[in-house]
C-alpha cells in the first residue's frame, strides 16, 4: 500500500542526489532566509586548532582548525577518505581507541583543552556526545532504558527520570511513535527509529556539542527527513557537527560547511564558510568542482 | 485459497525440485547398489555390517559418477562425485555416534532400578546382584566438584576473555596462545599437577576440593576461549556508543558488553561443564574415589560418576560391567542435556528487524 500523502510530504528527497549547483545554493539560501541569521553563540562552542591525526605512521588529517559556534550546525563534507570521520573522532577523544592512533593539536571546550593532561576523558565525552553511522541501540535494554543509558552508565543523578526520558524522546522526534512501547527492546524499532533513539540517548546527558558521523547514511529518505528536522531543533541549544556524504543534506541542515579533501596525502581543510557561500559562490575551485558534482 | 488472476487459478510450484521421473531413477540406482553389494558379499568372503557399508558406499559413488557422466558429462559427474564424498563423510561420522548412543541405551538400563539413584555402594560390592547398591554417592560427588569447578573457572575464564577482547592488554597474543595450548593439556596431567603441588608432602589428603581444582584447570581454557569468541561477536559500535556517552570502560563492559553477550557466556559455562563432567583421570589422583556418600567438599575421599564407571570396569564381573554401563548411561544423559541446554540458551533470540 502506498500512501500518497506520505509521498507528497517529501518532494525534495525524490530528486537525484547530484543536482544543479544553483538549486543547492537555493536550498542553502532558503535555510538562511528561514532562520533570518545564524543565531548568536549562546554558550561555549568547540574550538579545534591545528589538528593532525595519524593511524600508525599514516597521517590522515593535517592542520585543521575550525571553530564550531554554539547554536549552529556545521557540516563536514568531502569525498571518501578525506579524514572527515577521523577529524570528528578527534573532537571527543574517540580517535584514541584505534590501536596505533596519534594526534596533535588542541580542542577547546569552555576554554579548556580537552587533550590537556589530567583531563577526565569521560567528562569530556559527557559534554561532547556522538551519534554513529549505524544505529546502535543497546540490545539488552528496552527503549526507555536506552534513552537513560547515559545517565546509568555515567552514574549521574537526575530528579525525574521519566520526565527526562519523555523530553529526550520528544526532542528526537520519537516520543509519539514509542510512548506506548517503552518497555520493548530497542532492536524492535525500524532503522530510522533506532537512529532517533540513539539521538535521544545522546541528548539525555545534556551535551554542549553533538557529533554526528553520517547519521542518515543507513536510512530511508523519510527517516532522514525526520532526523534533519531533529537536528534543526537541537541546534537551538548546542553546537551540532555533522559528517555527511549527501550534499543536499549539508545544504539543508547546516549553517556552516567545511570542505575537506585529501588529494593523495592527508586530509586538509580546503574551505570553511557559511553554507550558502560554499554552495553559492565557493572561493576555491576545488570546492566548486566538488559541490557541483564534477568529482567525488 | 490460491489467488486467481484472469480467471486462472495460480498454483505455487517449485520447478527446481526433482521430477517424479528423476526420483524414480534415483530410487532405482539406490536399489541397484544394494543388490550389487549383496551379491558381491554373497559371492566373496566379505561379510558383516562394516563390509556392507563400505561396499555400498563404493558402489554408490561409482554408479552415481557413471550415471551422471552419461547424463551430463564430466562437469556434472565431478559435481555428483563431490556431493557423494560429502554424504560419505556424514555417514562415517554418524555411524560411531549412533552406535555409541544405541549401545549405551541398550546396555545402560540393565542395572537401573529405583534404588540405583538413592543408595550408595558402601554396603555392596560391584559384583553384587543388580537390585542392591546405587550411584547416589557418585552423583553427589560429581555435583559438588562440578559446582566448585564452575564457580572457580567461570569468573577466571570470563575475566581472561575480557582481558583479551576488551583491554587487549600487554601480551594478549601470548596469553591467547597459552590458553589454546592449555586446552590441549591431557587431563591426567591436570590431576598429577594438583597431586604433586598440593597433596603429596603437604599433609592434606584427597578431597572434593582438590578434584575441583584439577577440573578447574581443564575447564578454564574452554570457558575462556568460548567467551572470547562470544565477546568478539559483540559489535565494537556498542562499546563506542557506551564510551561516547561518558562511561568508563568498566561501566561500558559491565552494562553494555556483558549483558549483550549474556546468553553466549552462559553457553560458554555450560560447555565448560560438559567438558569436565566425564573426566576420570584427574579425579584418580585428587579425590581418591569412594564408595560411600561424602558431602564434605573439603575433606575426605569422594566418589564421582566417572570414577564409579572406572571402578566397575576394573572389577570385571558381569554385574559390575552392567553397573558400569548404567553409570555411562547416566553420564551421557547429563552431558547431552547440558549440550541441549547450551544450544537452547545460546541460540539468538528472534528480534524483528
Amino acid at each position: 500500500m502506498i500512501d500518497k500523502s506520505v509521498r507528497e510530504e517529501r518532494p525534495v528527497m525524490s530528486e537525484p542526489q547530484k543536482i544543479q549547483p544553483s538549486s543547492l545554493a537555493d536550498v542553502a539560501a532558503s535555510k538562511f532566509e528561514k532562520q533570518g541569521s545564524v543565531s548568536a553563540a549562546t554558550g561555549s562552542g568547540l574550538d579545534a586548532r591545528n589538528i593532525y591525526a595519524w593511524f600508525g605512521k599514516y597521517l590522515a588529517v593535517s592542520d585543521m582548525s575550525i571553530y564550531f559556534a554554539a547554536g549552529t550546525v556545521t557540516a563536514l563534507i568531502g569525498p571518501s577518505g578525506c579524514g572527515k570521520s577521523t577529524f570528528l573522532r578527534t573532537l571527543n577523544r574517540m580517535h584514541e581507541f584505534i590501536p596505533g592512533a596519534a594526534m596533535s593539536g588542541e580542542v577547546f571546550l569552555h576554554g579548556k583543552d580537552i587533550y590537556a593532561s589530567g583531563t577526565d576523558v569521560t567528562k569530556i565525552r559527557l559534554r561532547i556526545g556522538m551519534v554513529f553511522q549505524k544505529p546502535n541501540p543497546f540490545p539488552s535494554m528496552s527503549i526507555g532504558e536506552n534513552v537513560l543509558a547515559g545517565i546509568k552508565l555515567a552514574q549521574l543523578k537526575v530528579p525525574n527520570k521519566n520526565e527526562l526520558m519523555q523530553d529526550c524522546l520528544e526532542r528526537a522526534g520519537l516520543w509519539s511513535e514509542v510512548k506506548d512501547r517503552l518497555n520493548q527492546p530497542g532492536g524492535s524499532l525500524s532503522g530510522g527509529q533506532q537512529q532517533r533513539l540513539c539521538i535521544a540517548r545522546s541528548l539525555a546527558v545534556n551535551p554542549d556539542v553533538l557529533l554526528m558521523d553520517e547519521p542518515c547514511s543507513a536510512l530511508d529518505p523519510g527517516s532522514t527527513l525526520k532526523i534533519e528536522e531533529t537536528i534543526g531543533e537541537l541546534a537551538k541549544t548546542m553546537a551540532v557537527i555533522i559528517v555527511t556524504h549527501n550534499m543536499q543534506q549539508a545544504a539543508r541542515v547546516s549553517d556552516y560547511t567545511a570542505f575537506l579533501l585529501s588529494e593523495g596525502g592527508p586530509g586538509k581543510l580546503i574551505e570553511f564558510a557559511p553554507t550558502r557561500e560554499i554552495f553559492g559562490r565557493p572561493k576555491d575551485i576545488r570546492t566548486e568542482n566538488y559541490v557541483t558534482g564534477r568529482f567525488g | 485459497m490460491a489467488p486467481v488472476v484472469d480467471e486462472i487459478e495460480v498454483k505455487p510450484k517449485q520447478p527446481w525440485k526433482p521430477t517424479q521421473k528423476e526420483i524414480n531413477t534415483n530410487i532405482g540406482i539406490f536399489v541397484l547398489n544394494i543388490l550389487l553389494t549383496l551379491s558381491l558379499i554373497q559371492f566373496t568372503g566379505f561379510s558383516g555390517k562394516l563390509a556392507f557399508v563400505v561396499l555400498f558406499i563404493l558402489f554408490s559413488l561409482s554408479t552415481n559418477f557413471l550415471f551422471s557422466l552419461s547424463r551430463g558429462g564430466s562437469v556434472v559427474a565431478k559435481n555428483s562425485l563431490a556431493t557423494g564424498f560429502a554424504f560419505t563423510g556424514i555417514a562415517l561420522l554418524l555411524m560411531p555416534v549412533i552406535s555409541i548412543i544405541a549401545t549405551v541405551f541398550k546396555r545402560g538400563t540393565e542395572a537401573m532400578y529405583i534404588g540405583f539413584f538413592t543408595t550408595d555402594m558402601s554396603e555392596d560390592s560391584f559384583a553384587s546382584a543388580l537390585d542392591v547398591g546405587g550411584i547416589k554417592h557418585a552423583v553427589v560427588g560429581s555435583v559438588i566438584m562440578v559446582t566448585i569447578a564452575l564457580l572457580l573457572s567461570v569468573p577466571i575464564g570470563i575475566l581472561t576473555a575480557l582481558y583479551l577482547t576488551e583491554l587487549k592488554g600487554r601480551g594478549s597474543t601470548l596469553i591467547r596462545f597459552l590458553v589454546q595450548a592449555m586446552s590441549g593439556i591431557p587431563s591426567i596431567v591436570a590431576g598429577l599437577f594438583i597431586y604433586s603441588a598440593l597433596i603429596t608432602g603437604s599433609g592434606r589428603g584427597f578431597s572434593a576440593f582438590m578434584g575441583s581444582l584439577a577440573l578447574t584447570i581443564l575447564m578454564i581454557p574452554t570457558v575462556a576461549r568460548t567467551s572470547e569468541e562470544v565477546l568478539k561477536l559483540i559489535p565494537s559500535d556498542l562499546r563506542e556508543a557506551g564510551l561516547a556517552l561518558g562511561a568508563t570502560q568498566w561501566r561500558t563492559v559491565a552494562m553494555v558488553v556483558i549483558p549483550a553477550a549474556k546468553s553466549g557466556l552462559i553457553t560458554a559455562a555450560i560447555l565448560g561443564v560438559a567438558r569436565i563432567a566425564g573426566e576420570t583421570a584427574p579425579l584418580l589422583f585428587t579425590t581418591g574415589g569412594a564408595d560411600a556418600l561424602n558431602t564434605n567438599p573439603i575433606d575426605g575421599n569422594i566418589g564421582s560418576v566417572p570414577f564409579y564407571v572406572w571402578k566397575a570396569l576394573i572389577d570385571g564381573s558381569p554385574n559390575a560391567i552392567a553397573r558400569a554401563w548404567a553409570g555411562i548411561f547416566l553420564l551421557m544423559i547429563i552431558v547431552l542435556s547440558l549440550f541441549i541446554l547450551a544450544r537452547k540458551i545460546g541460540s539468538p533470540k528472534k528480534v524483528r528487524s
